[in-house]
C-alpha cells in the first residue's frame, strides 16, 4: 500500500489549483508561467525515470537516446504513416526498451560497470543522434522536425494539446505523478533490495541467489520506457523536436546533472533537480537578456552566459554537495532530529 | 553511394590513416591521465578548443606560427594543471560517477565561456598548405604534417615514459597507486606533471587541428565522444591499444564517409565500438579490471 501523508494531499491540492492561482495573480503572463511549470513536470518525469536505474550505480549516459527514440518514433509514425500517437507512442516506447535491453544485456552479463558502462552508453546516445541526423530526408536532420498539426492543434486523436496550456498543465502533472508512483513501486519492491545489494557487491549478491543481470535489466527497461514516454510527450507538447533538444549527449548530460543536483537517492530529488535547473536557466536567461549593459559588451554571445553560470554551479554542486539539494536538506533535518531526541543506544 | 575498390577507395583508406594520427594523439593524452590519475576528463576536447583559440589569437596578434603553436601548447598544459588542482583534486576520493560528471560540468563551462568571450562565428587562421597529388588522389599537406608530428610526439612520449626518472615514476603510479607513495614517490607531484603532459598533448593536437579545421566553441563535441570511444575500445589506460583503436575507428569513418555520408561513417564506428565492447568488455588491449 502506498501511504499518503497529509502534507502530500495538501501539496497535490495546491498543484491542482495552481493554474487558477496563476490566472488570478499573473493573468497577463499566464501562458509563460504555465509553460515553465509544464517543462518542469515533463523533465521531472524523465529525470525520475533516469534515477530509477541511476540510484543503483548504473550511471547511464544513454538516456538521451531513449528520449530521442520516443520523440522521433512517435512523430515520424504520425507524419509518414498517419498512425495516431495513441499507438505511435507505445511502439516508440517498445523500440526504446528493446534497444535498452539489447545494449543492457551484454553490459550486465559481462559485468561492465563504472567508467566503461558510462562511456558505452554515451556511444549509444551518439549512435542514435547520428542516425537521426543521417536520416535527414525523414527527420529533418540537425534542423529538427514538427509533428503535422491536426485541425486547430487541440485533438485527442492526434494527442495534440499545445494550444491549451491549462490542459497541457494537467497532462504534465499527471505524467509527473505517474513517475513518482513508479518510483515508489520500485522502491517498495523486492527488486530494490536485490539491486541495492548488487550495487554494493555484485559477486556477493549473486552468491546469495540474486539474478543480478535480470534485476538490472528490469530497472533498465522501466527507466528506458519512462524516458522514451517522456520524450514523446515533450515532442507532442513542444510541437518541435530536434536532435539536440531531445536526443544526444547534451540531453543525457542534462538528465544526469539535474538528478545529481537535486538528489539521486530520494524520491523528490529528480523533481527538485528539474525545478532547480529549469528555474535557474530561465532566471539567468531573462536577467541576462534584459540587462542592456551586458549585451553591449558581449553582443549576441551573451546568450551563452547562462550556460556558463549553470555549468559553474553544477561543478560546485558535485564537489561540495554530492548528495544533491534535497538529499543534503533531508540529511541535515535528520541529524537535527536525531540530536534533539538523542537516544543513548544507537542501533546500527 | 559508390563503393567500388577503385582509386577513390584507396584515397579514403589513406586519408583514414592520416586522420588516425590525430585521433591517436588525442586518445594518448586522455589515456595517460586515466592511467595515472584514474579520472576521465570528459572535457578533454574542450581543452583542445581553448588551445585552438589561443593559437588563433596569438597568430593574429602577429606572432610567427611556431611561437603561436608553442604558446598554445603551454596554455593548454597550464589549463590541465589548473583543471587538476581546482576540479579533480577535490573529487579524487569521490564516486567515479561524480568524477565523470564534474569534468562534464567543466565541458559546459568551457564551451559557454568560449561562446561568451570569442563569439559563435567560425574562425580560421587562413593558412593554406595545398595538397599532394598522386595519380588521381589528393592528400592535403596539413593532414600529412599532422600525421608526422603526431607520430613523432607519441614516440617522444614513449621514450620519456620508458627512459626518464619522472616517466618511470609515472608508470609506477599507474601500476599501483597505494605502494608508490610509500616508496618515496610524491604522487601529488606526479599527478600535476601528468596533467601538464596530458594538457600539453591536447595543446599539440590543437596546433595540428588549427591547420585543418575552423575554430568554433562546439568543435569539442565533434571530437570528444570519438576520443572516449577510442580510449575505451583500446582499453582505458592502454596506450598501444588506443593507437590501434584510433586506426580502426578512423578507417570506419573514412570509408563509411566516402561510401555513404559522413554521419553514417561515424554511426557505423559507434556501432562497431558497442559490438566490440560486448565481445571484449575490457577493450582490445585492456588488462582485466
Amino acid at each position: 500500500m502506498i501511504r499518503v501523508s497529509k502534507s502530500a494531499i495538501i501539496g497535490l491540492a495546491l498543484l491542482i489549483a495552481l493554474p487558477f492561482v496563476i490566472r488570478f495573480f499573473f493573468g497577463g503572463s499566464e501562458r509563460y508561467y504555465l509553460h515553465l511549470l509544464i517543462q518542469i513536470f515533463i523533465w521531472a518525469f524523465i529525470y525520475t525515470g533516469w534515477s530509477i536505474m541511476g540510484r543503483f550505480g548504473l550511471t547511464s549516459f544513454g538516456h538521451g537516446a531513449f528520449t530521442g527514440i520516443g520523440a522521433y518514433g512517435c512523430v515520424l509514425l504520425w507524419n509518414y504513416v498517419g498512425l495516431t500517437p495513441w499507438l505511435g507512442i507505445p511502439i516508440a516506447v517498445v523500440v526504446a526498451v528493446v534497444v535498452a535491453l539489447l545494449v543492457g544485456y551484454p553490459c550486465f552479463h559481462l559485468r561492465i560497470t563504472g567508467h566503461y558502462f558510462a562511456l558505452l552508453t554515451l556511444a549509444l546516445t551518439e549512435f542514435v543522434r547520428l542516425c537521426i541526423v543521417g536520416l535527414r530526408d525523414y527527420t529533418g536532420g540537425s534542423l529538427g522536425t514538427q509533428p503535422k498539426r491536426y485541425g486547430d492543434g487541440l485533438s485527442l486523436y492526434a494527442m495534440q494539446f499545445e494550444t491549451d496550456r491549462v490542459v497541457s498543465f494537467y497532462i504534465a502533472l499527471a505524467l509527473w505523478l505517474a513517475g513518482l508512483a513508479i518510483w515508489m513501486w520500485v522502491d517498495r519492491s523486492m527488486d530494490r533490495y536485490a539491486l541495492e545489494a548488487a550495487s554494493q557487491d555484485e559477486e556477493a549478491a549473486a552468491s546469495v541467489g540474486i539474478d543480478v543481470t535480470r534485476e538490472k535489466l528490469k530497472v533498465t527497461a522501466i527507466s528506458a520506457a519512462m524516458c522514451a514516454f517522456g520524450g514523446a510527450i515533450y515532442g507532442q507538447y513542444q510541437m518541435y523536436i530536434g536532435p539536440d533538444t531531445i536526443a544526444g549527449l547534451g540531453v543525457s548530460l542534462n538528465i544526469v546533472f539535474a538528478v545529481i543536483a537535486g538528489g539521486l537517492w530520494v524520491m523528490l530529488g529528480p523533481t527538485v533537480g528539474a525545478v532547480f535547473t529549469q528555474v535557474l536557466s530561465e532566471v539567468l536567461r531573462v536577467t541576462i537578456q534584459s540587462t542592456a549593459g551586458l549585451q553591449s559588451v558581449f553582443g549576441s554571445s551573451v546568450l551563452a552566459l547562462d550556460t556558463l553560470i549553470y555549468g559553474l554551479l553544477l561543478v560546485l554542486f558535485i564537489i561540495y554537495m554530492p548528495k544533491g539539494i534535497l538529499g543534503t536538506i533531508l540529511e541535515r533535518r535528520e541529524k537535527k532530529y536525531a540530536s534533539s531526541t538523542a537516544t543513548p543506544v544507537r542501533a546500527t | 553511394m559508390q563503393c567500388e575498390l577503385d582509386i577513390f577507395f584507396l584515397e579514403a583508406v589513406l586519408n583514414g590513416v592520416l586522420l588516425a594520427g590525430l585521433l591517436a594523439l588525442l586518445a594518448l593524452g586522455l589515456n595517460l591521465i586515466f592511467g595515472v590519475v584514474d579520472v576521465v576528463w570528459i572535457c578533454y576536447a574542450e581543452l583542445v578548443m581553448i588551445g585552438m583559440y589561443g593559437i588563433n589569437y596569438a597568430y593574429k596578434a602577429g606572432a610567427p606560427f611556431l611561437a603561436a603553436a608553442l604558446f598554445g601548447i603551454l596554455l593548454v598544459a597550464l589549463a590541465g594543471v589548473v583543471l587538476h588542482q581546482l576540479v579533480i583534486r577535490p573529487v579524487l576520493d569521490s564516486a567515479p560517477i561524480n568524477q565523470l560528471l564534474v569534468t562534464g560540468g567543466v565541458l559546459f563551462v568551457l564551451q559557454a565561456a568560449a561562446t561568451v568571450v570569442f563569439g559563435i562565428d567560425f574562425k580560421t587562421l587562413g593558412i593554406r598548405l595545398g595538397s599532394l597529388n598522386i595519380y588521381d588522389m589528393s592528400f592535403s599537406y596539413s593532414r600529412i604534417i599532422t600525421f608526422g608530428v603526431a607520430s613523432a610526439a607519441m614516440l617522444l612520449l614513449w621514450l620519456f615514459l620508458s627512459r626518464s626518472y619522472v616517466g618511470i615514476a609515472i608508470r609506477a603510479i599507474a601500476q599501483d597507486r597505494q605502494i608508490m607513495p610509500l616508496m618515496g614517490v610524491d604522487h601529488r607531484r606526479i599527478y600535476i606533471v601528468t596533467s601538464a603532459i596530458g594538457g600539453g598533448l591536447a595543446g599539440l593536437a590543437a596546433v595540428l587541428m588549427v591547420l585543418q579545421y575552423d575554430i568554433y566553441p562546439q568543435i569539442g563535441l565533434q571530437f570528444g565522444p570519438l576520443i572516449f570511444m577510442i580510449c575505451v575500445l583500446g582499453g582505458l589506460g592502454s596506450m598501444i591499444g588506443g593507437f590501434i583503436a584510433a586506426f580502426l575507428i578512423s578507417e570506419f569513418i573514412a570509408i563509411g564517409g566516402s561510401c555513404f555520408a559522413t554521419e553514417w561513417g561515424y554511426a557505423i564506428a559507434f556501432l562497431f565500438f558497442m559490438i566490440v565492447m560486448f565481445v571484449r568488455p575490457q577493450g582490445l588491449f585492456g588488462g582485466k579490471a
